[in-house]
């Protein structure tokens, strides 16, 4: 027999320690939508909940906004950048298939050389990467993972398309996992559903998109809106029950729920399926941003904490879902 | 099975949760989008609370076809609900 593999000394416990969000500069009311989509502002709040979104400009990219939210995530946590092990980024506008974003913000936050890769996990993104981090943290591979949730959905979107043009928007969120003394991000109950793959999806691939016959074009993002809405009304308010329970907690236990910020009748139709008491907190970032998919947990996180509906230590029901179809939920404590 | 002023009935409790619409108001010949004011992401919302409580299923293409509470009555009473 062989020499035995030394192996990281021992499991401990982790927990989000900060929390930061990046919003683009240019507010987009829903009244400069609704020509273009034959539509009305009345139509769309009651449709999404949306008022307004956030739309990035040239200068606002994937990585600027990712090192900005970055930037406050490590400054609420206490850290510096030379203490992160390993960046995280979930995002499916990073229009390069090579490199990742994430080693570019790695290498601009002023990281030591820390691990980076980008993952596809759409609006379950920020979920998924939390389930990560605190993986590594345990287990001793990163003292510190930098999960970052960041999109352009303005990229792929058809501003034409009525299902979408008043949805998607544009956005950074991160938050910085670390270890801890207690137990502070519950087992992550996650998952797949390839059959529904066409729910959510680009239209085409990007070679199809360039090499068209009648010349390049964006493959857009669509989405089958109402078969979207029954899956994660009431699919997802299962598995967000699931996590509640795989924590060890009830709802009553929960201060705030922070559903990925899709549409507020999603939200609504969730809440009420899960039969969440009135006294948690429900996340309505979506008003004012609109969807910015693996973004919107974290940046809807931030606002609860900057409008003081949620206090650090708050109990926190945390559930991502989206194109994959994917989804991933846990509990977790507010930094 | 449910006689079909008991399926009315607690359809109209249904749709009175889901849309806030007094359960007096769902009568038979009452459309969902027109009368009741339900758009389509309510009447999903109606239909899938409708399977749970009848515990019948009603396909996506199906959901197109109910128009007026009767439909969605008969619909359910056929389906054994």
């Amino acid at each position: 027999m062989t020499k035995a593999i030394r192996t990281n000394e021992q499991v401990r416990e982790a927990a989000i320690r900060g929390i930061g969000g990046y919003r683009p500069a240019r507010a987009v009311p829903n009244a400069e939508i609704v020509e273009r989509i034959d539509s009305s502002d009345d139509w769309i709040r009651t449709r999404s909940g949306i008022a307004s979104r956030r739309w990035a400009n040239d200068a606002e990219t994937v990585v600027a906004m990712s090192v900005a939210a970055a930037g406050k995530a490590l400054a609420h946590a206490g850290i510096t950048p030379d203490q992160v092990g390993c960046v995280v980024v979930s995002t499916v506008s990073h229009l390069y298939q090579t490199p990742s974003a994430a080693a570019e913000i790695a290498h601009i936050l002023g990281t030591d050389h820390a691990a980076a890769f980008d993952i596809s996990a759409a609006c379950a993104g920020f979920c998924y990467g939390v389930a990560l981090g605190a993986d590594m943290v345990r287990s001793g591979t990163a003292e510190y993972v930098l999960v970052i949730g960041v999109e352009r959905l303005s990229d792929l979107t058809d501003q034409t398309d009525r299902s979408t043009a008043f949805l998607f928007a544009d956005g950074a969120g991160a938050a910085v996992v670390g270890p801890s003394e207690e137990p502070a991000i519950g087992p992550v109950v996650w998952g797949s559903d390839g059959q529904y793959l066409d729910l959510i999806r680009q239209r085409e691939e990007w070679r199809e998109a360039l090499f068209a016959p009648e010349g390049p074009r964006i493959p857009h993002l669509v989405m089958q809106g109402n078969a979207v809405f029954r899956w994660a009304s009431f699919e997802m308010a299962k598995v967000a029950q699931q996590a509640i329970e795989a924590a060890g907690v009830t709802p009553a236990d929960l201060d705030v729920f922070v559903p990925h910020q899709a549409n507020m009748r999603i939200t609504d139709a969730m809440a009420r399926a899960m039969k969440l008491p009135d006294s948690v907190v429900t996340a309505r970032d979506i008003v004012e941003q609109g969807n910015t998919s693996a973004a919107s947990i974290p940046l809807a996180i931030e606002r609860l904490l900057e409008t003081g509906q949620a206090r650090s230590g708050d109990l926190a029901l945390l559930i991502g879902f989206g194109a994959g179809l994917v989804y991933a939920a846990q509990v977790v404590r507010i930094p | 099975m449910a006689s079909t002023d008991e399926i009315r009935r607690e359809l109209a409790e249904i749709v009175n949760e889901i849309a806030g619409v007094p359960a007096a108001d769902v009568q038979l010949d009452k459309s969902f989008t027109d009368d009741l004011d339900l758009d389509s992401l309510g009447m999903v919302e109606v239909v899938v609370a409708a399977e749970e409580k009848f515990g019948v299923k009603i396909p996506d293409d199906e959901v197109k076809n109910l128009t007026t509470v009767g439909d969605a009555v008969a619909y359910i009473e056929r389906a054994g609900g």
